[in-house]
């Protein structure tokens, strides 16, 4: 009797894990075979592949994946293949300091396009810069990424390697308390962030700007990214009355916290930064969700007639994700280094000796991009400061407005 | 005063969401000593039935009579997953050392997980939403929606049902195990399962009632979640598995009362820290912190637990 439960359980173990290694082998872009001649550098991406952030994460791979398809479809590089290694950093640092290790150690990379959290991106920095491998994110937007832990007093230039074609909390906060205080003439707010760099530094420079122009921070709150019910959070809000409620963190927390308010009865609306800026925060946050404020980095991709193009190569590729929030600066991210290798791999003998110049070539890369013109200042920041303020309406993110932030 | 009714209502809300879910752990390990830490995802699993049968059959569909549909759907997902597990991890180990079962939960546990995560947007003939992130757990009628305002305190929709639904499978339970042949036989087998056989119990039997009924709890507890939370993820299993698994450590192991009060005891101390913890140690992030400083303050001084552990002596 014992015996044969045994290999009962055996059996029912090997099928279970057979067709869990059936559908465990995902495909893989492999090169190919494409004649002697042509050399291969590899583009990495770092982004969540899986889990919450994923539909963010993949817009990015794909992206990047659409860049280098039509730069070796256009043959950008003569003599060179382009290919996209993505691997998945599950929005954790850890993950992706591993990611970034194993990118670093491959004699082919030349450049990595990620990460999607600013956390991650702290643990990525290090690993790739020794190896003078650039990076290029689409959507880090703490500060302290480019210039440094003391950003606001002295900045310094973090790591030479490290770029960014969006704008940074720095511009982002300020712009939603111009927009909340002067704007929706609104004087009191309560903040909720989840602690991570990007919440945590997005809240501290909103609300040194609320303050600033006159209004009242009348509680601050926080939240662990693990948890989905803030109902106890929201009522130790709730009594001081706030006319909105700012969030820093991203659309897996910020959809459930927006609907849960709204039936606990804080009937204002909840703003938030790029992280929110997705339409799953809507599906996320119901019905509910109807007047919620978003900010979010450059102006909306579908608006810029430059990005046109872009959206129906996007669609007409056949990807499975949407391109997402990121995916118009994930492009111009894969663009500005593929810009930047036309000239440092053109007499290059193998990848690793084209590192170093590739470096150089990107801070002076120059071009009109998918979100506007791309360009990086001293600190490897994009020069462009347009953001765009949504809100949900009739289940849809909708343009409020699009400002250029200035002083 | 208003605030802390508040919180109360909150509290009680969290701790009745955890009770459901401890008494799984409870009458299993009263039964067979095993800590079933696959308890949590048999949690998860019930939610993703109630979610499936919702969209298999009234996707779009708002009305408060698709709810005991969908906890039934829930149910079935539940107890099937708990019988199963029984059937082919546990009952072939129940003569091997304590350990083995208890790696084995943990092992089952993350196969579950990893389980939907990959297959749930897979599944032939359905056309199911990717569990790789979180998915809009269906708001109905009655159950969500505009909040009850008595006084100055909120209650939400859910909470009424999660609270209600905690009061009727309390008396339910205690129903069954004191008045039915089948609970008195659960009764009889955690006092002493080898006399018990002898007087002619079916011990097996008893096993996957007992498995079962821990699943219909969870099962519940999975719709209260989705109500409430508004959306299910594929690790949604893991920390409320945790935190029932305190609950019942906390009213003191194998003691189904003791589960339904630490539940309550733990989700009130989690919205009271919440509030009340002031300064750097306070907030929403820190309540976690004060919900296990507790149980080890507990542990320490009433190692047997709130109300007492049911510890049977085996020689």
């Amino acid at each position: 009797m014992q015996q044969r439960s045994v290999v009962r359980v055996g059996a029912s173990l090997i099928v279970a894990s057979l067709a869990l290694t059936a559908c465990g082998s995902r495909s893989n872009d492999e090169g190919g075979g494409s004649g002697t001649t042509t050399k291969t550098a590899k583009i990495g991406v770092i982004a969540p592949l899986s889990g919450d952030l994923s539909a963010l994460g993949l817009g990015i791979q794909h992206s990047v994946e659409l860049a280098v398809k039509q730069a070796n479809d256009s043959n950008a590089i003569p003599g060179w293949k382009l290919e996209v290694d993505a691997k998945d950093d599950e929005a954790k640092p850890d993950v992706g300091k591993n990611a970034a290790t194993s990118l670093s150690s491959d004699k082919d990379v030349i450049g990595v396009v990620g990460t999607l959290n600013s956390s991650v991106a702290l643990q990525v920095q290090p690993v790739l810069a020794p190896k003078n491998i650039v990076q290029v994110s689409p959507a880090n937007t703490n500060p302290s990424l480019t210039a440094g832990a003391a950003w606001q007093t002295d900045p310094k230039r973090a790591y030479p390697t490290y770029f960014r074609t969006c704008t940074t909390d720095a511009i982002q906060g300020p712009v939603a308390a111009r927009y909340l205080f002067e704007k929706a003439k609104i004087t009191k707010v309560a903040t909720i962030h989840d602690k991570k760099a990007y919440g945590q530094g997005l809240v501290g420079t909103f609300a040194a700007e609320f303050k600033k122009l006159g209004g009242q921070v009348v509680a601050a709150e926080t939240i662990n990214p693990d948890d989905s019910n803030y109902q106890a959070v929201i009522s130790a809000v709730k009594p001081s009355a706030p006319q909105a409620v700012y969030y820093g963190g991203e659309y897996p927390n910020a959809g459930p916290l927006s609907q849960q308010m709204k039936a606990a009865g804080l009937k204002v609306p909840l703003m938030g930064g790029d992280g929110i800026y997705d339409p799953k925060y809507i599906a996320l946050g119901g019905k509910t969700s109807e007047g919620d404020l978003a900010t979010s980095v450059g102006a909306p991709v579908e608006a810029l007639p430059s990005a046109q193009k872009f959206v129906t190569d996007y669609n007409a590729a056949g990807f499975k994700d949407p391109y997402a929030a990121y995916g118009g600066y994930s492009f111009d991210a894969a663009n500005a280094i593929i810009a930047a290798l036309k000239v440092s791999l053109k007499d290059a003998k193998d990848v690793e000796s084209a590192r170093k110049a590739t470096v150089d070539e990107l801070s002076k890369v120059k071009f009109d991009g998918v979100t506007g013109a791309v360009a990086f200042d001293q600190y490897g920041d994009t020069t462009s400061k347009v953001l765009t303020v949504y809100k949900v309406a009739s289940g849809k993110w909708a343009t409020v407005e699009t400002a250029t932030f200035t002083g | 005063m208003d605030q802390f009714l508040q919180q109360l209502v909150n509290g009680l809300t969290l701790g009745s969401l955890y009770a459901l879910i401890a008494v799984g752990y409870t009458v299993v390990y009263g039964i067979v000593q095993l800590i079933n830490f696959a308890h949590g995802e048999v949690f998860m699993i019930g939610a993703f039935g109630a979610l499936s049968t919702y969209l298999l059959f009234f996707d779009g569909q708002t009305g408060v009579w698709i709810l005991p549909i969908m906890i039934i759907g829930a149910m079935i997902a539940a107890v099937g997953t708990a019988v199963l597990m029984e059937r082919v991890a546990y009952r072939p180990l129940r003569n091997a050392p304590r350990l083995a079962p208890l790696i084995t939960a943990i092992g089952i546990s993350v196969f579950l997980q990893e389980l939907v995560r990959v297959f749930y947007d897979r599944i032939p003939f359905a056309d199911f939403p990717s569990a790789k992130q979180r998915i809009p757990f269906p708001q109905l009628d009655v159950v969500s929606g505009t909040a009850v305002q008595i006084g100055d305190v909120t209650v939400q929709r859910s909470a009424i049902f999660t609270i209600g639904a905690l009061v009727v499978c309390a008396i339910l339970l205690w129903y069954f195990i004191n008045r039915t042949r089948l609970g008195r036989g659960m009764l009889a087998v955690s006092q002493d399962p080898d006399t018990a056989r002898l007087m002619g119990i079916n011990v097996d039997r008893i096993i996957v009632v007992a498995f079962a009924l821990g699943a219909v709890l969870a099962a519940i507890a999975g719709v209260s979640q989705g109500l409430q939370n508004n959306n299910i993820d594929f690790k949604m299993g893991f920390i409320a598995g945790l935190k029932a698994f305190t609950a019942a450590v906390l009213g003191g192991i194998g003691n189904i009362q003791g589960a339904v009060v630490g539940g309550l005891v733990l989700g009130l101390v989690e919205s009271m820290a919440t509030q009340y913890v002031p300064g750097q140690f306070g907030g929403g992030t820190w309540k976690d912190v004060w919900a296990f400083v507790i149980l080890i303050l507990v542990l320490v001084f009433r190692p047997q637990g709130l109300l007492g552990a049911r510890v049977v002596d085996r020689a």
